[in-house]
């Protein structure tokens, strides 16, 4: 690992002056599960780590008659345990499949939302767009856990994040503070993310120096939701393939509804061909099926992944079917 | 648990073209992927030491003091330290594993103001002010904590090596869950790997300790 500065801001004002110095060559560092091993491989090198833990307004979690928000360092443990967040069905989902007492305790939400993709071209120092020599090794190399949808362009990776998927079906929103001192906007979460056309670009809007502090949810009463994420091991891992959907079910037929769909493309990907397919239909095994199928009719497999395409299908059906499942009285979880 | 033939993703299959004559400093040079997306410009070879500000460290050697098993130990050490080396290294504390880089197996577990936390994910500098508990202070004069109990009672090791990592992890999940299931005992433990794959045993532990058998 290269040499550092530390930086402990307490307050959101200090953490942007802090970020933009250097020339915003400073890393954000809150549950540190991914950035210090992006430092150890030397992937990045900031001249300055700003540790967000000390600032208290980004760890809570608060409630108010249009819904929730959510501060970026709550970890994965305290979401799971949140009472706020218990009608979030296709968010405790997600953290019943991240299978690890040290991450869920460790990782926030803010860090699960920026982490970088796993791709293991770019994890050995290809970049993003996996290039030697500037052409791409990713299409005809293995690519068996790279993108199906989305793909056509240079970047092949998938996105990384967990939550994404369940968070844009919600239709959340972020809250980004920075470069500037007082500078704040809240983005929707469909336009945060981005599908880099050049090895300098990320995969998120978020410029040196800025900061992600908070998420906003909608209020979840009267909508169903559900998470379904296709995993190889049984132990922590990253799925296959996700989905997560989110249903607005009046008299038994669907009214609304979402559908994202994780680690198939490299932004987190919604299907409005998904959602179409069961709008305005009773959920059932046959409208499901129709959904998944939908959702993947796009799909470009690459050379090695031509099976994702399936689980993808398998995710977007399932998902589908336990939104509308958790309606049962019997299936309302407590927390 | 994890499945013993565990797939690591941090690198492409051996024999890739693509690992082949790559030069990370080429990278750090040429590419600003990485970077751009996370925030980050490229690095420059050295990093000024002057700090104005009170809450910046300089990359110098710094004085560090950790709380560890109940003690205060100050430490001289550089905020890159990761708390897994300063416990390892500078306080031979060495039931902390070191399995590899990119910190998959669980077996650096501690326990962190009662949260587990992976010791080479985490700065030591980040852990000022903190209670940082090791494997090595569940023996203490003459007691021995229930979970290192039930490791020997079921013979839940075999080499060793992964052990203190899941005494830690097992550790924090009892306390924040002490009636947990079968599954739930699965869900948590899932981040702690055995090369020897001692799971049944481990699995006995966890039911045991958790009212399940
Ligand atoms: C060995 C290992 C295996 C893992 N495997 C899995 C897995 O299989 N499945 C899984 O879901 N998760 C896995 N993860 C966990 C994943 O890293 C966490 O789920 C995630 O929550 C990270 O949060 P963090 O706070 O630790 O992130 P950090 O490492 O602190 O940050 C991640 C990135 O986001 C940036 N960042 C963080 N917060 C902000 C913010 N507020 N604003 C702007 N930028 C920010 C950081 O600079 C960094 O680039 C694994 C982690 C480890 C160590
Ligand atoms: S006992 Fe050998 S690694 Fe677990």
């Amino acid at each position: 690992m290269r040499n550092f500065e530390y930086a402990r801001p307490e307050t959101e004002a200090e953490a942007v002056e802090l970020l933009g110095e250097h020339d915003g060559n400073t890393a954000v560092l809150a549950g540190g599960t991914d950035l210090l091993n992006l430092m150890k491989a030397e992937l990045v090198a900031p001249q300055r780590v700003v540790d967000i833990k000390h600032v208290d307004s980004l760890h809570s979690v608060t409630a108010d008659d249009d819904g929730v928000q959510i501060g970026s360092l709550v970890t994965l443990d305290e979401m799971q345990s949140e009472p706020l967040l218990a009608g979030y069905q296709s968010l405790q989902d997600v953290i019943r499949g991240v299978r690890s007492i040290q991450i869920r305790q460790m990782g926030t939400i803010g860090g699960d939302l920026c982490h970088m993709p796993n791709c293991w071209y770019f994890r050995n120092g290809n970049g993003l767009l996996g290039l030697e020599d500037g052409k791409s090794v990713v299409a005809g190399g293995d690519n068996r856990y790279h993108a199906i949808l989305g793909n056509r362009g240079p970047a092949k990776f998938v996105s990384a994040s967990r939550f994404a998927p369940a968070m844009m079906a919600w239709g959340a929103k972020v809250r980004v503070i920075g470069p500037k001192p007082h500078h704040e906007q809240w983005i929707d979460l469909d336009s945060f993310y981005r599908t880099p056309k050049t090895d300098r670009q990320g995969v998120t809007l978020l410029k040196p120096g800025q900061l992600l502090t908070h998420i906003r949810l909608p209020s979840a009463s009267r909508l169903l939701s559900a998470s379904y994420e296709v995993l190889e091991l049984e132990g922590l891992d990253w799925p296959l393939a996700a989905a997560s959907a989110m249903l607005n079910v009046v008299d038994g037929v669907v009214r609304n509804a979402r559908v994202v769909m994780g680690h198939v493309a490299p932004t987190p990907w919604e299907s409005r061909e998904a959602a179409a397919a069961i709008i305005g239909r009773p959920v059932t095994e046959a409208t499901a099926e129709s959904a998944g199928e939908a959702a993947i009719a796009a799909a470009t497999p690459l050379s090695e992944n031509r099976y994702k395409v399936r689980v993808a299908r398998t995710a977007v059906k399932r998902a589908i079917l336990a939104a509308a499942e958790s309606a049962r009285p019997e299936n309302r979880r407590e927390v | 648990m994890r499945d013993r033939e565990e797939r690591t993703r941090s690198g492409p299959p051996e024999g890739s073209p693509t690992t082949s004559g790559f030069n990370r400093r080429d990278f750090l040079k040429g590419s600003g992927a990485a970077a751009a997306a996370t925030a980050l410009v490229t690095a420059t070879e050295t990093v000024t030491a002057q700090d104005v500000k009170s809450n910046v460290r300089s990359a110098e050697p710094q004085k560090v003091t950790l709380n560890v098993n109940g003690e205060d130990h100050t430490l001289e050490i550089e905020p890159r330290v990761t708390l897994l080396d300063a416990l390892r290294n500078d306080l031979s504390l060495t039931g902390c594993k070191d399995v590899d880089e990119r910190d998959a197996a669980g077996a650096d577990t501690v326990i962190i103001d009662g949260k587990a936390v992976l010791a080479g994910s985490r700065l030591a500098i980040e852990c000022e002010g903190q209670k940082i508990r090791t494997v090595e202070s569940l023996v203490a004069d003459g007691n021995i904590d229930p979970v290192v109990a039930s490791f020997v009672k079921h013979d839940a090791q075999q080499c060793g090596f992964c052990t203190p990592g899941f005494v830690m992890a097992m550790r924090a999940f009892v306390d924040k869950n002490p009636k947990a299931s079968d599954e739930e005992i699965r869900e948590g433990l899932g981040g702690n790997i055995c090369r020897c794959g001692t799971y049944d045993g481990i699995m006995k532990c966890a039911l045991e300790l958790t009212g399940g058998a």
